[in-house]
């Protein structure tokens, strides 16, 4: 293969990346636009990072000392919107773009230019977006979930900024979602079939139908905002014969199969990764991917768990927590399935599988407390304190994040043709691994203890467990600053790395040398 | 050396913290037969969890320890049994089964709200409860607003910070035990949320919407809890107060505050002089208007204009009484019209008109509140 590789590498020579920033700038390539991606993830990461250090700081002592409430709802709503939409799915669309053409043996993604125009509106929205900080009345205050009428009647003016930056994002999102379908299901290397495409290719493939699904739906309804704010409609608005109660459901079913579209992807990559060190095929492919086309499924019809105190009657609330808990049994699937991957394997534990091990342990623990808050009469006691923070921040930061990093450190080789430092990759796990579970184990307790989320001041009971988190916090923030610099370290000064440097990984990416050729799989690839 | 000190600086922090430490961990029983309901489904859930964590965990760390190269381990290459699938689905499966037939019978006794003897209405506002205690006879209706008692100082650091921080209201929610009461919850802004953690009973509060929850509470005693819904800048300071009394001392104080809502009704009718209205209007300001116009009057640029200066506040009176009334739509301020008394208006808009350096020099009285109301 490597040789194929090399001689269409010669065919194409006038095909090599540009120089300068026009390469970036016009670029169609899909590991340009997925290293672009990365960046930019990775960017959105550090300044989200950034807000959510403020809060810990706030939040280290009882007492106003850093900042005033009216800051700190602005630093939640930021810290939350940056991080789901700037860092984790661009982090995902990055990985799809620089991986599902080579895993599926393609030239390049199915539609190259829309490519482009989806990366490049991505820092326009999100440099709208972060300078309503520097508008008068501030940045958006609402809560990411920014629930009407306190993101309408009662909104900053910048809200209007807000919601066109999220209209951006959404294009964004559908555009990339649509690319991924198209190239999944068109442009597959002969004998690649469905069911035999990697992990990350199925798991992409039903992210990107769930992008498609909801994003419109996200849409919708900050339009419907919108038309409230400027135009004299009353969807959400009571005085005016809507309801606020609307909102939420509209939200909610574009928000539940969001933050299924941050986690399977990252089912995907752990997928790859653990068969990868334990040296031994995925235990049931097939039915990891049933279990993810069940739970993408069961996404669509458990949007009201998110609302179980808005008053729903009693049928509905008991089907939501059925529904809900329903999810446990696929979850439990793909668990159990990683596990026995594992078992009787010959493992090995370099920096990628160390961060999918703690993906599998951290995120069942995010799946245990998301069990628990399935259960509706006990959701009373837990909705909107800081055992719901616990909860999602265990899914998504050891969950989502890891599997993003794990992805990093086992593709970079392949992407730089260097590789990282091993030691240094494992000094970054551990760090990460105690920091953020001390930020964020204590937070279960303060949840059950009684804090309500989003406070800028708490009561005195508080006040230890919420020290420690900031202390945690504090840790895992700088932590990824070392991760930074591995990355950096490796491209500039790394060792060359082999076509395949992990003796276990399996896939076409590991075919083609290290780094991938800027062209690869211009004629496919033979799969048997 | 440096890093040694931040160490030492940062262990005696914890230390300290330890020795006044309220290291809670669980959930609370609390004083109601649901309470105890839910806490009871939390722990089993919670140890379903952990007995289930054990186990996989367990597998994992064992092959972890036992299956790794550097010990010699060669992987075998078996995947894919129908069997053990089948049971990895069926028996979770069968697990969630028994909770959900558990919590459902819960829930629906949550959903009862039949054959309450108390009915309180509870209304959200930014950033303060109003309690309504329905009755048949609206002449004794009694209602008040609950707002937080914590002083500035203490917020700001200035003031050593009281045990109940944050958690303590000018006048809490009193209701009897041993009775069923009814809660009506809805909001006048935003949505809110009522939440008692030792009741177990957290409801939103949203406009234009009356939610239900009820409650009996078995133990007397002061119950503590907290806006659980982001309204707005002050939502981490909205505390839910509720004292448990005994059904006989919670009639005398029910009389006790019917015979006051009478005497409060009369201030509105007797003669106001300017002082008095301007002491009365530094209070109600206080309480009221201060959170987003500051204690000064200077606003908070692009958020809530000050008043100090303000045309409104500088011009006809009419206008002024218009804002405070009726509100402002589409913007953070309310309508005060219904939610404080002729007489609180009045002597708040003479404050504002005469404080600050505003010397507009006029008196607003009750009445011209009543006729401004009665001429709209």
């Amino acid at each position: 293969m490597t040789t194929t590789t090399h001689d269409h590498d010669h065919d194409h020579e006038h095909h090599g990346p540009a120089k300068g920033l026009t390469r970036w700038l016009y670029t169609t390539n899909h590991k340009d636009i997925g290293t672009m991606y990365l960046w930019f993830s990775f960017a959105m990461f550090l300044l989200g990072g950034t807000f959510a250090m403020v809060i810990r700081a706030e939040l280290f002592q009882p007492g106003l000392q850093l900042v005033q409430p009216e800051f700190f709802n602005q630093m939640t709503t930021m810290h939350g919107l940056i991080m789901v939409f700037g860092a984790v799915m661009p982090a995902f669309v990055g990985l799809a773009n620089w991986m599902i053409p080579m895993m599926v043996g393609a030239p390049d993604m199915a539609l190259p230019r829309m490519n482009n125009l989806s990366f490049w509106i991505l820092p326009f929205a999100f440099a709208m977006l972060a300078s309503t900080l520097f508008m008068e009345g501030g940045a958006p205050n609402f809560g990411w979930t920014f629930y009407a009428p306190l993101s309408t009647t009662y909104a900053p003016p910048s809200v209007t900024f807000f919601i066109f930056a999220v209209h951006i994002m959404g294009a964004s999102s559908i555009m990339g979602a649509i690319n991924i379908v198209a190239t999944i299901l068109n442009m597959r290397a002969p004998g690649m079939t469905l069911m035999k495409m990697p992990l990350f290719v199925w798991t992409w493939l039903i992210t990107a139908y769930l992008l498609i699904a909801v994003m419109p739906v996200l849409a919708g309804v900050v339009t419907m905002m919108l038309m409230d704010i400027h135009f004299g409609t009353a969807f959400f608005n009571a005085a005016g014969g809507g309801s606020p109660v609307l909102f939420q459901h509209i939200f909610w079913f574009f928000g539940h199969p969001e933050v299924y579209i941050m986690i399977l992807p990252a089912f995907g990559i752990v997928s790859a990764i653990i068969p990868a060190f334990a040296r031994k095929q995925l235990f049931g492919y097939s039915s990891m991917v049933y279990a993810t086309a069940s739970i993408a499924f069961l996404s669509f019809i458990v949007w009201a768990h998110h609302m179980f105190t808005v008053g729903i009657p009693f049928l509905g609330e008991a089907f939501f927590m059925w529904a809900t808990m329903l999810i446990a049994v696929p979850t439990g699937v793909k668990v159990f399935n990683w596990v026995t991957t594992m078992f009787r394997g010959s493992m090995t534990f370099e920096t990628p599988m160390l961060f999918a091990i703690c993906f599998v342990v951290l995120f069942t623990i995010g799946g245990f407390s998301g069990l628990m808050l399935a259960v509706a009469p006990a959701d009373f006691q837990y909705h909107d304190t800081y055992f719901v923070v616990a909860h999602f921040h265990y899914v998504l930061v050891p969950g989502a994040v890891f599997s993003i990093m794990a992805g990093v450190y086992y593709w970079l080789p392949k992407w730089s043709g260097k590789m990282y430092n091993e030691t240094l990759g494992k000094v970054h796990f551990w760090l990460s691994f105690i920091g953020v579970n001390v930020l964020f184990f204590p937070q279960h307790f303060l949840g059950l203890a009684g804090m309500p989320r989003r406070i800028p001041d708490y009561a005195l009971q508080f006040a230890d467990f919420n020290m420690v988190s900031s202390i945690g916090g504090f840790l895992f923030g700088a932590s990824q600053l070392l991760f930074l610099y591995i990355v950096v370290h490796t491209i500039v000064a790394g060792k060359p790395a082999p076509a395949k440097p992990w003796e276990g990984a399996e896939g076409l990416e590991w075919t083609v040398d290290s780094p991938a050729p800027y062209h690869t799989f211009s004629t496919p690839p033979k799969i048997d | 050396m440096k890093l040694q000190r931040v160490f030492i600086a940062l262990t005696a922090l914890l230390i300290s913290s330890v020795a006044r430490a309220d290291w809670t961990l669980n959930m609370p029983r609390g004083v109601t037969d649901i309470s105890q309901e839910v806490y009871g489904l939390h722990m089993l859930t919670l140890w379903v969890c952990v007995v289930i964590g054990v186990l996989v965990f367990g597998v994992m760390f064992y092959s972890m320890f036992k299956h790794r190269k550097s010990k010699g381990a060669v992987s075998s290459n078996f995947h894919e049994s129908t069997k053990v699938e089948l049971a990895w689905t069926l028996i979770p499966a069968a697990v969630i089964f028994a909770i959900g037939v558990k919590a459902t019978y819960t829930l629906a006794d949550m959903y009862n709200f039949e054959e309450s003897e108390v009915t309180v209405e509870v209304v959200g506002y930014q950033w303060r409860w109003r309690y309504r205690y329905i009755d048949e006879n609206a002449e004794k209706e009694v209602s008040f607003f609950s707002s937080l008692s914590t002083p500035r100082d203490e917020i700001n650091n200035r003031l050593e910070k009281n045990e109940n921080y944050l958690l303590e209201v000018d006048e809490p929610m009193v209701l009897p035990t041993g009775t069923k009461v009814r809660f009506l919850l809805s909001s006048a802004d935003v949505i809110h949320s009522w939440w008692v953690p030792a009741l177990a009973v957290k409801k939103d509060a949203i406009p234009g919407i009356v939610n239900e929850a009820w409650t009996i509470i078995n133990e007397e005693g002061t119950y503590r809890g907290q806006c659980t819904e982001l309204c707005g800048k002050d939502h981490g300071f909205m505390p839910v107060v509720v004292e448990a009394v005994s059904p006989e001392e919670f009639e005398q104080w029910l009389a006790d505050k019917e015979q006051e809502a009478i005497e409060l009704a009369e201030l509105n009718d007797r003669e106001w002089t300017f002082e008095e209205l301007m002491a009365r209007g530094e209070e109600v300001y206080g309480s009221a208007c201060a959170s987003c116009h500051q204690p000064n009057g200077s606003g908070v640029p692009g958020a809530f204009p000050a008043l100090a200066g303000s045309p409104i506040a500088l011009g006809p009176a009419e206008g002024h009484l218009d804002v405070v009334v009726n509100g402002v739509r589409g913007t953070a301020m309310a309508a005060y019209g219904d939610q404080l008394s002729d007489a609180d208006i009045a002597a708040v808009i003479t404050y504002e008109r005469n404080a600050w350096g505003n010397d507009v020099g006029d008196m607003v009285t009750p009445v011209d509140v009543y006729n401004f109301k009665a001429g709209e």
